[in-house]
Protein backbone atom coordinates (compact mmCIF):
# COMPACT_ATOMS: atom_id res chain seq x y z
CA UNK A 1 0.00 0.00 0.00
CA UNK A 2 2.57 2.68 0.90
CA UNK A 3 4.53 1.64 -2.14
CA UNK A 4 1.87 1.96 -4.29
CA UNK A 5 1.20 5.53 -2.58
CA UNK A 6 4.98 6.36 -3.39
CA UNK A 7 4.35 5.36 -6.70
CA UNK A 8 1.37 7.43 -7.43
CA UNK A 9 3.25 10.59 -6.22
CA UNK A 10 6.29 10.29 -7.86
CA UNK A 11 3.94 9.49 -10.96
CA UNK A 12 2.11 12.71 -10.41
CA UNK A 13 5.02 15.44 -10.25
CA UNK A 14 6.55 13.47 -13.39
CA UNK A 15 3.68 14.07 -14.84
CA UNK A 16 2.91 17.72 -14.00
CA UNK A 17 6.57 18.45 -13.82
CA UNK A 18 6.92 17.41 -17.36
CA UNK A 19 3.86 19.43 -18.86
CA UNK A 20 4.82 22.09 -17.02
CA UNK A 21 8.15 21.65 -18.67
CA UNK A 22 6.27 21.66 -22.54
CA UNK A 23 3.78 24.50 -21.64
CA UNK A 24 6.92 27.01 -20.69
CA UNK A 25 9.16 25.60 -23.75
CA UNK A 26 8.11 28.24 -25.97
CA UNK A 27 9.19 30.80 -23.96
CA UNK A 28 12.13 29.16 -23.18
CA UNK A 29 12.99 28.95 -26.72
CA UNK A 30 12.39 32.46 -27.35
CA UNK A 31 14.95 33.66 -24.48
CA UNK A 32 17.33 31.28 -25.89
CA UNK A 33 16.92 32.34 -29.36
CA UNK A 34 17.57 36.08 -27.80
CA UNK A 35 21.19 34.65 -27.91
CA UNK A 36 21.55 32.56 -31.20
CA UNK A 37 21.56 33.74 -34.74
CA UNK A 38 19.44 33.28 -37.51
CA UNK A 39 21.04 30.00 -38.73
CA UNK A 40 21.04 28.64 -35.23
CA UNK A 41 17.58 29.92 -34.63
CA UNK A 42 16.16 28.17 -37.82
CA UNK A 43 18.13 24.64 -37.85
CA UNK A 44 15.19 23.32 -35.83
CA UNK A 45 17.28 22.36 -33.04
CA UNK A 46 15.21 21.83 -29.62
CA UNK A 47 18.36 22.82 -27.51
CA UNK A 48 18.01 25.71 -25.23
CA UNK A 49 21.44 26.07 -25.06
CA UNK A 50 22.84 28.43 -27.27
CA UNK A 51 26.10 27.41 -29.26
CA UNK A 52 27.44 30.38 -28.96
CA UNK A 53 26.00 33.32 -26.65
CA UNK A 54 25.18 36.53 -28.78
CA UNK A 55 24.80 39.04 -26.42
CA UNK A 56 25.06 41.22 -29.50
CA UNK A 57 21.73 40.81 -30.29
CA UNK A 58 20.63 43.03 -27.30
CA UNK A 59 22.83 46.14 -27.73
CA UNK A 60 21.64 45.71 -31.90
CA UNK A 61 17.70 45.39 -30.97
CA UNK A 62 17.81 47.91 -28.76
CA UNK A 63 18.86 50.24 -31.25
CA UNK A 64 15.19 50.31 -32.51
CA UNK A 65 13.85 51.96 -35.61
CA UNK A 66 14.92 54.98 -37.12
CA UNK A 67 16.33 57.49 -34.53
CA UNK A 68 13.92 55.96 -31.93
CA UNK A 69 16.14 53.49 -29.67
CA UNK A 70 13.85 51.00 -26.82
CA UNK A 71 14.74 53.41 -23.80
CA UNK A 72 12.52 55.58 -25.20
CA UNK A 73 9.57 52.52 -26.28
CA UNK A 74 9.98 51.16 -22.60
CA UNK A 75 9.36 54.33 -20.90
CA UNK A 76 6.40 55.41 -22.88
CA UNK A 77 5.03 51.67 -21.86
CA UNK A 78 6.09 52.32 -18.50
CA UNK A 79 4.24 55.69 -17.95
CA UNK A 80 0.95 54.39 -19.62
CA UNK A 81 1.27 51.36 -17.64
CA UNK A 82 1.71 52.76 -13.97
CA UNK A 83 -1.11 55.63 -14.86
CA UNK A 84 -3.40 53.23 -16.32
CA UNK A 85 -2.64 50.33 -13.21
CA UNK A 86 -2.91 53.26 -10.33
CA UNK A 87 -6.21 54.34 -11.69
CA UNK A 88 -7.96 51.12 -12.18
CA UNK A 89 -6.79 50.11 -8.70
CA UNK A 90 -8.02 53.21 -6.80
CA UNK A 91 -10.93 53.47 -8.47
CA UNK A 92 -12.39 50.22 -8.60
CA UNK A 93 -11.95 49.66 -4.96
CA UNK A 94 -14.01 53.05 -4.23
CA UNK A 95 -16.70 52.19 -6.27
CA UNK A 96 -16.70 48.55 -4.94
CA UNK A 97 -17.18 49.75 -1.74
CA UNK A 98 -20.15 51.82 -2.93
CA UNK A 99 -21.46 48.71 -4.32
CA UNK A 100 -20.70 45.97 -1.40
CA UNK A 101 -21.23 48.42 1.16
CA UNK A 102 -23.92 51.61 0.77
CA UNK A 103 -27.35 51.25 1.21
CA UNK A 104 -28.92 54.10 -0.81
CA UNK A 105 -31.73 53.93 -3.64
CA UNK A 106 -30.40 52.62 -6.73
CA UNK A 107 -27.50 50.77 -6.13
CA UNK A 108 -28.90 47.67 -7.65
CA UNK A 109 -29.57 49.61 -11.03
CA UNK A 110 -25.89 50.63 -11.07
CA UNK A 111 -24.71 47.05 -10.16
CA UNK A 112 -26.87 45.99 -12.75
CA UNK A 113 -25.42 48.32 -15.24
CA UNK A 114 -22.23 47.57 -14.12
CA UNK A 115 -22.37 43.64 -14.71
CA UNK A 116 -23.36 44.72 -17.91
CA UNK A 117 -20.04 46.60 -18.89
CA UNK A 118 -18.42 44.01 -17.60
CA UNK A 119 -20.01 41.71 -20.73
CA UNK A 120 -19.73 44.35 -23.13
CA UNK A 121 -16.51 43.27 -25.10
CA UNK A 122 -14.28 46.12 -25.55
CA UNK A 123 -13.78 45.74 -29.43
CA UNK A 124 -17.71 46.63 -29.64
CA UNK A 125 -16.61 49.94 -28.27
CA UNK A 126 -13.59 50.68 -30.19
CA UNK A 127 -14.75 52.23 -33.27
CA UNK A 128 -17.67 54.48 -31.18
CA UNK A 129 -14.73 55.70 -29.07
CA UNK A 130 -12.38 56.23 -31.27
CA UNK A 131 -14.91 58.80 -32.82
CA UNK A 132 -15.29 60.15 -29.67
CA UNK A 133 -11.39 60.49 -28.83
CA UNK A 134 -10.90 61.46 -32.35
CA UNK A 135 -13.33 64.61 -31.76
CA UNK A 136 -11.84 65.56 -28.67
CA UNK A 137 -8.29 66.01 -30.20
CA UNK A 138 -7.14 62.50 -28.46
CA UNK A 139 -6.32 60.72 -31.43
CA UNK A 140 -2.23 60.21 -30.88
CA UNK A 141 -2.13 61.48 -27.29
CA UNK A 142 -2.00 58.59 -24.92
CA UNK A 143 -4.97 60.13 -23.12
CA UNK A 144 -6.99 57.41 -24.91
CA UNK A 145 -4.73 54.70 -22.78
CA UNK A 146 -5.16 56.44 -19.76
CA UNK A 147 -7.53 58.55 -18.61
CA UNK A 148 -10.80 55.58 -18.87
CA UNK A 149 -8.83 53.79 -16.52
CA UNK A 150 -9.71 56.39 -13.71
CA UNK A 151 -13.59 55.50 -13.77
CA UNK A 152 -13.29 51.64 -12.93
CA UNK A 153 -13.28 48.52 -14.85
CA UNK A 154 -16.24 46.07 -14.42
CA UNK A 155 -14.25 42.58 -13.94
CA UNK A 156 -11.89 44.30 -11.22
CA UNK A 157 -15.01 45.90 -9.16
CA UNK A 158 -16.48 42.51 -9.21
CA UNK A 159 -13.20 41.02 -8.05
CA UNK A 160 -13.20 43.26 -5.65
CA UNK A 161 -17.01 42.85 -4.59
CA UNK A 162 -16.77 39.04 -4.11
CA UNK A 163 -13.30 39.82 -1.85
CA UNK A 164 -15.36 42.39 0.53
CA UNK A 165 -17.96 39.96 0.97
CA UNK A 166 -15.45 38.03 2.79
CA UNK A 167 -14.73 40.96 5.52
CA UNK A 168 -17.01 40.72 8.47
CA UNK A 169 -19.86 43.41 8.58
CA UNK A 170 -19.05 43.79 12.07
CA UNK A 171 -15.75 45.55 11.35
CA UNK A 172 -17.88 48.00 9.63
CA UNK A 173 -20.36 48.07 12.68
CA UNK A 174 -17.79 48.64 15.47
CA UNK A 175 -16.08 51.43 13.61
CA UNK A 176 -19.17 52.96 12.92
CA UNK A 177 -19.91 52.93 16.83
CA UNK A 178 -16.41 53.74 17.35
CA UNK A 179 -16.70 57.09 15.38
CA UNK A 180 -15.86 56.81 12.10
CA UNK A 181 -18.00 57.94 9.31
CA UNK A 182 -18.74 55.98 6.18
CA UNK A 183 -15.66 57.92 4.75
CA UNK A 184 -13.42 56.50 7.24
CA UNK A 185 -14.60 53.05 6.82
CA UNK A 186 -13.61 53.36 3.41
CA UNK A 187 -9.69 54.33 4.03
CA UNK A 188 -9.14 52.83 7.16
CA UNK A 189 -11.11 49.24 7.62
CA UNK A 190 -11.81 48.48 4.31
CA UNK A 191 -9.39 49.53 1.76
CA UNK A 192 -6.63 48.15 4.06
CA UNK A 193 -8.03 44.85 4.31
CA UNK A 194 -8.66 44.33 0.39
CA UNK A 195 -4.59 44.45 0.10
CA UNK A 196 -4.88 40.57 -1.47
CA UNK A 197 -7.77 41.65 -4.25
CA UNK A 198 -6.04 45.00 -5.02
CA UNK A 199 -2.64 43.34 -5.61
CA UNK A 200 -4.58 40.98 -7.59
CA UNK A 201 -5.91 43.74 -9.63
CA UNK A 202 -2.34 45.50 -10.03
CA UNK A 203 -1.46 41.53 -11.28
CA UNK A 204 -3.57 41.50 -13.70
CA UNK A 205 -3.87 44.80 -14.81
CA UNK A 206 -0.23 45.90 -15.15
CA UNK A 207 0.13 42.52 -17.89
CA UNK A 208 -3.28 43.43 -19.72
CA UNK A 209 -1.64 47.11 -20.14
CA UNK A 210 1.84 46.48 -20.83
CA UNK A 211 1.04 43.93 -23.36
CA UNK A 212 -1.59 45.68 -25.14
CA UNK A 213 -1.17 46.13 -28.95
CA UNK A 214 -4.88 47.22 -29.92
CA UNK A 215 -4.71 50.01 -27.64
CA UNK A 216 -1.67 51.76 -28.62
CA UNK A 217 -1.92 50.83 -31.81
CA UNK A 218 -4.83 53.10 -32.53
CA UNK A 219 -4.09 55.94 -30.72
CA UNK A 220 -0.31 56.35 -30.58
CA UNK A 221 0.75 57.98 -33.93
CA UNK A 222 4.28 58.34 -34.09
CA UNK A 223 6.94 56.33 -33.55
CA UNK A 224 8.28 58.40 -30.74
CA UNK A 225 4.77 57.55 -28.91
CA UNK A 226 5.19 53.88 -29.57
CA UNK A 227 5.14 51.27 -26.56
CA UNK A 228 7.33 48.59 -26.23
CA UNK A 229 4.42 45.76 -28.00
CA UNK A 230 4.18 47.80 -30.98
CA UNK A 231 7.96 48.31 -31.34
CA UNK A 232 8.63 44.38 -30.98
CA UNK A 233 6.38 43.46 -33.63
CA UNK A 234 7.95 46.48 -35.96
CA UNK A 235 10.63 44.02 -36.22
CA UNK A 236 8.86 41.37 -37.74
CA UNK A 237 7.40 44.12 -40.11
CA UNK A 238 10.44 45.14 -41.65
CA UNK A 239 10.41 44.76 -45.56
CA UNK A 240 14.15 43.06 -45.35
CA UNK A 241 14.22 39.80 -44.05
CA UNK A 242 13.61 39.56 -40.07
CA UNK A 243 16.84 39.03 -37.76
CA UNK A 244 15.06 36.76 -35.36
CA UNK A 245 17.68 37.15 -32.56
CA UNK A 246 17.47 41.16 -32.11
CA UNK A 247 13.53 40.30 -31.95
CA UNK A 248 13.42 38.14 -29.41
CA UNK A 249 16.11 39.40 -27.24
CA UNK A 250 13.82 42.90 -27.58
CA UNK A 251 10.99 39.86 -26.53
CA UNK A 252 12.70 38.80 -23.39
CA UNK A 253 13.10 42.27 -22.31
CA UNK A 254 9.76 43.53 -22.81
CA UNK A 255 8.63 40.97 -20.57
CA UNK A 256 10.90 41.04 -17.74
CA UNK A 257 8.53 43.92 -15.78
CA UNK A 258 5.51 41.61 -15.64
CA UNK A 259 7.85 39.07 -14.50
CA UNK A 260 8.96 41.39 -11.47
CA UNK A 261 5.19 41.70 -10.91
CA UNK A 262 4.69 38.57 -10.84
CA UNK A 263 7.64 37.64 -8.55
CA UNK A 264 6.84 40.02 -5.90
CA UNK A 265 3.28 39.53 -5.18
CA UNK A 266 2.56 36.36 -6.70
CA UNK A 267 1.52 34.55 -3.27
CA UNK A 268 -1.23 36.76 -3.26
CA UNK A 269 -3.22 36.15 -6.72
CA UNK A 270 -4.75 33.18 -5.56
CA UNK A 271 -5.72 35.08 -2.35
CA UNK A 272 -7.34 37.75 -3.60
CA UNK A 273 -9.50 35.94 -5.85
CA UNK A 274 -12.36 34.78 -3.88
CA UNK A 275 -15.40 33.18 -5.21
CA UNK A 276 -17.54 32.44 -2.43
CA UNK A 277 -19.90 35.25 -3.58
CA UNK A 278 -20.65 33.32 -7.05
CA UNK A 279 -22.69 30.65 -5.42
CA UNK A 280 -26.15 30.75 -4.52
CA UNK B 1 -8.86 64.50 19.30
CA UNK B 2 -9.09 61.66 16.98
CA UNK B 3 -10.07 62.33 13.58
CA UNK B 4 -12.98 59.42 14.04
CA UNK B 5 -14.22 62.03 16.89
CA UNK B 6 -14.51 64.58 15.23
CA UNK B 7 -16.67 62.56 12.16
CA UNK B 8 -19.06 61.81 15.12
CA UNK B 9 -19.71 65.27 16.91
CA UNK B 10 -19.61 67.48 13.22
CA UNK B 11 -22.49 65.30 11.97
CA UNK B 12 -25.76 66.37 12.39
CA UNK B 13 -24.47 69.22 13.01
CA UNK B 14 -24.90 71.39 10.04
CA UNK B 15 -27.05 70.96 7.01
CA UNK B 16 -24.38 70.30 4.83
CA UNK B 17 -22.97 67.68 7.01
CA UNK B 18 -26.52 66.21 7.48
CA UNK B 19 -26.13 65.87 3.92
CA UNK B 20 -22.38 64.73 3.35
CA UNK B 21 -22.83 62.13 5.94
CA UNK B 22 -26.66 60.74 4.55
CA UNK B 23 -26.26 57.18 2.87
CA UNK B 24 -27.61 58.19 0.09
CA UNK B 25 -25.11 60.81 -0.37
CA UNK B 26 -21.86 58.62 0.54
CA UNK B 27 -23.43 55.53 -2.12
CA UNK B 28 -23.50 57.94 -5.01
CA UNK B 29 -19.89 60.19 -3.94
CA UNK B 30 -18.52 56.53 -4.11
CA UNK B 31 -20.27 55.75 -6.92
CA UNK B 32 -19.64 58.65 -9.22
CA UNK B 33 -16.33 57.48 -11.24
CA UNK B 34 -18.41 54.48 -12.42
CA UNK B 35 -21.43 56.56 -13.43
CA UNK B 36 -19.31 59.53 -15.08
CA UNK B 37 -17.04 57.06 -16.91
CA UNK B 38 -20.45 54.75 -18.24
CA UNK B 39 -21.35 58.09 -19.20
CA UNK B 40 -18.55 59.18 -20.61
CA UNK B 41 -16.72 56.09 -22.13
CA UNK B 42 -20.00 53.80 -22.90
CA UNK B 43 -22.88 55.44 -23.31
CA UNK B 44 -22.20 58.68 -25.36
CA UNK B 45 -19.92 57.05 -27.50
CA UNK B 46 -22.39 54.00 -28.54
CA UNK B 47 -25.03 56.79 -29.30
CA UNK B 48 -22.89 58.57 -31.62
CA UNK B 49 -22.02 55.48 -33.34
CA UNK B 50 -25.75 54.61 -33.77
CA UNK B 51 -25.89 57.72 -35.49
CA UNK B 52 -22.69 57.12 -37.41
CA UNK B 53 -24.16 53.77 -38.28
CA UNK B 54 -26.60 55.63 -40.05
CA UNK B 55 -24.31 57.79 -42.20
CA UNK B 56 -21.18 57.43 -44.53
CA UNK B 57 -18.95 59.15 -42.53
CA UNK B 58 -15.06 58.50 -43.26
CA UNK B 59 -13.44 60.62 -40.35
CA UNK B 60 -12.74 63.52 -43.26
CA UNK B 61 -15.40 64.55 -45.18
CA UNK B 62 -18.77 65.77 -43.64
CA UNK B 63 -21.10 62.94 -43.05
CA UNK B 64 -24.26 62.04 -45.03
CA UNK B 65 -27.39 59.97 -44.05
CA UNK B 66 -27.75 56.94 -45.65
CA UNK B 67 -30.50 55.00 -43.36
CA UNK B 68 -30.22 51.22 -43.14
CA UNK B 69 -27.89 51.24 -46.04
CA UNK B 70 -25.19 49.79 -44.06
CA UNK B 71 -26.61 47.23 -41.95
CA UNK B 72 -28.20 46.29 -45.49
CA UNK B 73 -25.12 46.06 -46.86
CA UNK B 74 -23.51 44.18 -44.24
CA UNK B 75 -25.46 41.16 -44.94
CA UNK B 76 -24.37 41.17 -48.40
CA UNK B 77 -20.57 41.37 -47.50
CA UNK B 78 -19.31 37.95 -47.76
CA UNK B 79 -16.09 38.67 -45.60
CA UNK B 80 -18.27 40.22 -42.96
CA UNK B 81 -20.69 36.91 -43.55
CA UNK B 82 -17.12 34.88 -43.33
CA UNK B 83 -15.95 36.87 -40.53
CA UNK B 84 -19.03 35.73 -38.11
CA UNK B 85 -18.69 32.39 -39.47
CA UNK B 86 -14.93 31.81 -38.41
CA UNK B 87 -15.49 33.95 -35.01
CA UNK B 88 -18.12 31.64 -34.29
CA UNK B 89 -15.91 28.62 -35.27
CA UNK B 90 -13.11 29.57 -33.23
CA UNK B 91 -14.96 30.16 -30.24
CA UNK B 92 -16.37 27.41 -30.27
CA UNK B 93 -13.24 24.93 -30.18
CA UNK B 94 -10.98 27.31 -28.14
CA UNK B 95 -13.69 27.89 -25.08
CA UNK B 96 -14.25 24.18 -24.08
CA UNK B 97 -10.95 23.49 -25.21
CA UNK B 98 -9.39 26.21 -22.99
CA UNK B 99 -11.54 24.90 -19.82
CA UNK B 100 -11.68 21.85 -19.68
CA UNK B 101 -7.29 22.10 -19.43
CA UNK B 102 -7.88 24.67 -16.83
CA UNK B 103 -9.73 22.57 -15.05
CA UNK B 104 -8.44 19.19 -15.03
CA UNK B 105 -5.34 21.51 -14.34
CA UNK B 106 -7.12 23.18 -11.13
CA UNK B 107 -8.24 19.93 -9.88
CA UNK B 108 -4.55 18.09 -9.75
CA UNK B 109 -3.05 21.13 -8.38
CA UNK B 110 -5.72 20.68 -5.08
CA UNK B 111 -3.01 17.81 -4.30
CA UNK B 112 -1.61 19.29 -0.93
CA UNK B 113 2.14 19.55 -1.50
CA UNK B 114 4.80 22.33 -0.93
CA UNK B 115 5.54 22.15 -4.72
CA UNK B 116 2.47 23.03 -5.47
CA UNK B 117 1.93 26.66 -5.66
CA UNK B 118 5.51 26.40 -7.69
CA UNK B 119 3.63 24.35 -10.36
CA UNK B 120 1.05 26.76 -10.24
CA UNK B 121 2.81 29.79 -10.89
CA UNK B 122 4.79 27.84 -13.93
CA UNK B 123 0.95 27.09 -15.45
CA UNK B 124 -0.19 30.75 -14.68
CA UNK B 125 3.16 32.12 -16.88
CA UNK B 126 1.64 31.48 -20.39
CA UNK B 127 -1.51 33.51 -19.47
CA UNK B 128 0.55 36.20 -17.79
CA UNK B 129 2.51 37.01 -21.00
CA UNK B 130 0.50 34.95 -23.96
CA UNK B 131 -1.12 38.37 -24.66
CA UNK B 132 1.85 39.82 -25.52
CA UNK B 133 2.94 40.61 -29.69
CA UNK B 134 6.42 39.10 -28.11
CA UNK B 135 4.69 35.46 -27.48
CA UNK B 136 2.60 35.84 -30.92
CA UNK B 137 5.92 36.61 -33.10
CA UNK B 138 7.53 33.13 -31.51
CA UNK B 139 4.19 31.22 -32.25
CA UNK B 140 4.05 32.62 -35.72
CA UNK B 141 7.82 31.05 -35.96
CA UNK B 142 7.19 27.89 -34.37
CA UNK B 143 4.12 27.19 -36.68
CA UNK B 144 6.25 28.27 -39.95
CA UNK B 145 6.89 26.28 -43.10
CA UNK B 146 10.14 26.03 -41.93
CA UNK B 147 9.81 25.90 -38.24
CA UNK B 148 10.40 24.77 -35.55
CA UNK B 149 7.49 21.83 -35.02
CA UNK B 150 7.89 21.25 -38.73
CA UNK B 151 11.23 20.72 -38.71
CA UNK B 152 10.85 18.27 -35.49
CA UNK B 153 7.55 16.03 -37.34
CA UNK B 154 10.27 15.95 -40.33
CA UNK B 155 12.87 14.42 -38.33
CA UNK B 156 10.44 12.02 -36.88
CA UNK B 157 9.21 11.16 -40.46
CA UNK B 158 5.77 12.72 -40.03
CA UNK B 159 4.22 14.53 -43.01
CA UNK B 160 4.76 18.13 -42.45
CA UNK B 161 1.66 21.13 -42.46
CA UNK B 162 2.00 24.40 -44.03
CA UNK B 163 -0.18 25.19 -41.15
CA UNK B 164 -0.40 28.83 -42.39
CA UNK B 165 -0.83 28.32 -45.93
CA UNK B 166 -4.14 26.58 -45.86
CA UNK B 167 -7.70 27.43 -44.87
CA UNK B 168 -8.48 24.55 -42.60
CA UNK B 169 -5.06 24.58 -40.62
CA UNK B 170 -4.65 28.00 -40.13
CA UNK B 171 -6.68 28.15 -37.15
CA UNK B 172 -5.33 25.95 -35.50
CA UNK B 173 -1.65 27.29 -34.12
CA UNK B 174 -3.86 30.28 -32.69
CA UNK B 175 -6.47 27.55 -30.96
CA UNK B 176 -3.97 26.20 -29.62
CA UNK B 177 -2.62 29.69 -28.07
CA UNK B 178 -5.38 30.40 -26.59
CA UNK B 179 -6.11 27.09 -25.10
CA UNK B 180 -2.37 27.63 -23.67
CA UNK B 181 -3.53 30.43 -21.96
CA UNK B 182 -5.92 28.86 -19.26
CA UNK B 183 -4.07 30.31 -16.33
CA UNK B 184 -7.09 32.80 -14.95
CA UNK B 185 -9.37 30.40 -15.54
CA UNK B 186 -7.17 27.37 -13.63
CA UNK B 187 -6.97 30.52 -10.48
CA UNK B 188 -10.63 30.70 -10.40
CA UNK B 189 -11.18 26.71 -10.68
CA UNK B 190 -8.70 26.31 -8.00
CA UNK B 191 -9.98 29.66 -5.58
CA UNK B 192 -13.86 27.45 -6.14
CA UNK B 193 -12.36 23.84 -5.78
CA UNK B 194 -10.89 25.23 -2.54
CA UNK B 195 -14.58 26.42 -1.13
CA UNK B 196 -16.01 23.26 -1.26
CA UNK B 197 -16.08 21.76 2.03
CA UNK B 198 -14.09 18.78 2.57
CA UNK B 199 -16.84 17.38 4.15
CA UNK B 200 -19.02 16.94 1.52
CA UNK B 201 -16.15 14.20 0.36
CA UNK B 202 -15.56 12.51 3.46
CA UNK B 203 -19.74 12.41 3.96
CA UNK B 204 -19.31 10.28 0.22
CA UNK B 205 -16.63 8.15 1.11
CA UNK B 206 -18.92 7.23 3.93
CA UNK B 207 -21.41 5.98 1.59
CA UNK B 208 -19.00 4.13 -0.67
CA UNK B 209 -18.31 6.44 -3.62
CA UNK B 210 -15.24 6.14 -5.58
CA UNK B 211 -13.25 9.21 -7.04
CA UNK B 212 -14.94 9.57 -10.34
CA UNK B 213 -18.45 9.69 -8.69
CA UNK B 214 -17.20 12.32 -6.14
CA UNK B 215 -16.26 13.83 -9.06
CA UNK B 216 -19.34 13.91 -11.20
CA UNK B 217 -21.87 14.37 -7.61
CA UNK B 218 -19.70 16.45 -5.91
CA UNK B 219 -16.98 18.98 -7.29
CA UNK B 220 -18.83 19.34 -11.05
CA UNK B 221 -22.12 20.85 -8.96
CA UNK B 222 -20.57 22.64 -6.62
CA UNK B 223 -18.06 24.58 -9.24
CA UNK B 224 -21.38 25.30 -11.52
CA UNK B 225 -21.17 28.60 -10.48
CA UNK B 226 -17.56 29.19 -11.28
CA UNK B 227 -17.81 27.27 -14.23
CA UNK B 228 -20.62 29.73 -15.32
CA UNK B 229 -18.21 32.58 -14.61
CA UNK B 230 -15.50 31.02 -16.19
CA UNK B 231 -17.51 30.46 -19.29
CA UNK B 232 -18.93 33.79 -19.74
CA UNK B 233 -15.81 36.18 -19.48
CA UNK B 234 -14.18 33.25 -21.88
CA UNK B 235 -16.80 33.26 -24.51
CA UNK B 236 -16.53 37.40 -24.44
CA UNK B 237 -12.41 37.67 -24.99
CA UNK B 238 -12.82 34.60 -27.97
CA UNK B 239 -15.21 36.62 -29.41
CA UNK B 240 -12.88 39.68 -29.74
CA UNK B 241 -9.96 37.49 -30.40
CA UNK B 242 -7.55 40.40 -32.48
CA UNK B 243 -4.17 40.33 -31.50
CA UNK B 244 -2.90 36.77 -32.12
CA UNK B 245 -4.50 36.48 -35.31
CA UNK B 246 -3.02 39.90 -36.33
CA UNK B 247 0.50 39.13 -35.72
CA UNK B 248 0.23 35.53 -36.47
CA UNK B 249 -1.98 34.96 -39.70
CA UNK B 250 -3.06 38.69 -40.71
CA UNK B 251 -6.73 37.24 -41.30
CA UNK B 252 -5.13 34.85 -43.84
CA UNK B 253 -5.13 32.61 -45.82
CA UNK B 254 -7.79 33.76 -48.18
CA UNK B 255 -9.97 35.21 -44.93
CA UNK B 256 -9.73 32.04 -43.40
CA UNK B 257 -8.80 33.74 -39.85
CA UNK B 258 -10.20 36.81 -40.43
CA UNK B 259 -12.05 37.14 -37.18
CA UNK B 260 -14.64 39.68 -36.54
CA UNK B 261 -12.39 42.47 -34.51
CA UNK B 262 -9.86 42.14 -37.35
CA UNK B 263 -12.11 42.81 -39.47
CA UNK B 264 -14.06 45.90 -37.90
CA UNK B 265 -10.19 47.22 -37.40
CA UNK B 266 -10.05 46.50 -41.19
CA UNK B 267 -13.12 48.26 -42.35
CA UNK B 268 -12.90 51.38 -39.38
CA UNK B 269 -9.44 52.29 -38.95
CA UNK B 270 -7.53 51.21 -42.01
CA UNK B 271 -10.42 51.61 -44.72
CA UNK B 272 -12.09 54.75 -42.66
CA UNK B 273 -15.57 53.08 -43.46
CA UNK B 274 -16.88 54.48 -39.89
CA UNK B 275 -20.33 54.76 -40.68
CA UNK B 276 -20.02 51.13 -41.66
CA UNK B 277 -17.72 49.94 -38.74
CA UNK B 278 -20.49 51.53 -36.59
CA UNK B 279 -22.96 49.24 -37.77
CA UNK B 280 -20.74 46.23 -37.46
CA UNK B 281 -20.16 47.48 -33.77
CA UNK B 282 -23.81 47.22 -32.94
CA UNK B 283 -24.33 44.55 -34.92
CA UNK B 284 -21.74 42.85 -32.75
CA UNK B 285 -23.63 44.37 -29.63
CA UNK B 286 -26.41 42.34 -30.72
CA UNK B 287 -25.29 39.01 -31.61
CA UNK B 288 -22.86 39.11 -28.31
CA UNK B 289 -26.02 40.07 -26.10
CA UNK B 290 -28.15 37.22 -27.72
CA UNK B 291 -25.11 34.59 -27.29
CA UNK B 292 -24.49 35.73 -23.60
CA UNK B 293 -28.55 35.70 -22.98
CA UNK B 294 -28.90 31.99 -23.77
CA UNK B 295 -25.82 30.93 -21.80
CA UNK B 296 -27.73 32.47 -18.90
CA UNK B 297 -31.02 30.82 -19.52
CA UNK B 298 -29.82 27.46 -19.87
CA UNK B 299 -27.49 27.70 -16.88
CA UNK B 300 -30.66 27.83 -15.13
CA UNK B 301 -30.35 24.23 -16.28
CA UNK B 302 -26.85 23.21 -14.89
CA UNK B 303 -26.29 25.41 -12.35
CA UNK B 304 -26.38 23.75 -8.93
CA UNK B 305 -27.71 26.59 -6.65
CA UNK B 306 -26.94 26.02 -3.18
CA UNK B 307 -30.12 28.16 -2.30
CA UNK B 308 -32.77 25.71 -4.02
CA UNK B 309 -31.61 22.34 -2.48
Amino acid sequence: MKVKKTIVTVLYHVFIAGLGLIMIYPVLWMISGSLKNNPEILSGSLNLIPPEWRWENFSTGWRGFGHVTFTTYFKNSIIITVIATLGTVLSSAVIAYSLARCKYRGRKLIFMVMIGTMLLPGQVVMIPQYLIYNRIGWVGTILPLTVPHFFGAAFFIYLMMQFMAGIPRELDEAAIIDGCSKYSVFTRVVFPLLKPALISTIIIQFYWKWDDYMGPMLYLGKPEKYTVSIAVKLFADATSKTDYGPMFAMSTLSMIPVFLIFLFFNRYLVEGISTSGLKG
Amino acid sequence: MSRAKTDRIESGRSPWNRFIYNDNTVGYIFASPFIIGFLAFTIIPMLSSLYYSCTNFDLINKEKWVGFANYINLFKDERFLNSLKVTFEYVALSVPLKLAFALFIAFLLTRPSKVVSFYRSLYYLPSLIGGSVAVALVWKELFARNGLINLNLRKLGIDTVNWFGNMSTAKWPIILMTAWQFGSSMLIFAAGLKEIPTSYYEAAEIDGANGWQKFWKITMPCLSPVILFNLIMQLISSFMVFTQAFVITGGGPNDATMYYALYLYKQGIQSRNMGYASAMSWVMLIVMGTVTAIVFKTSKHWVFNEADS
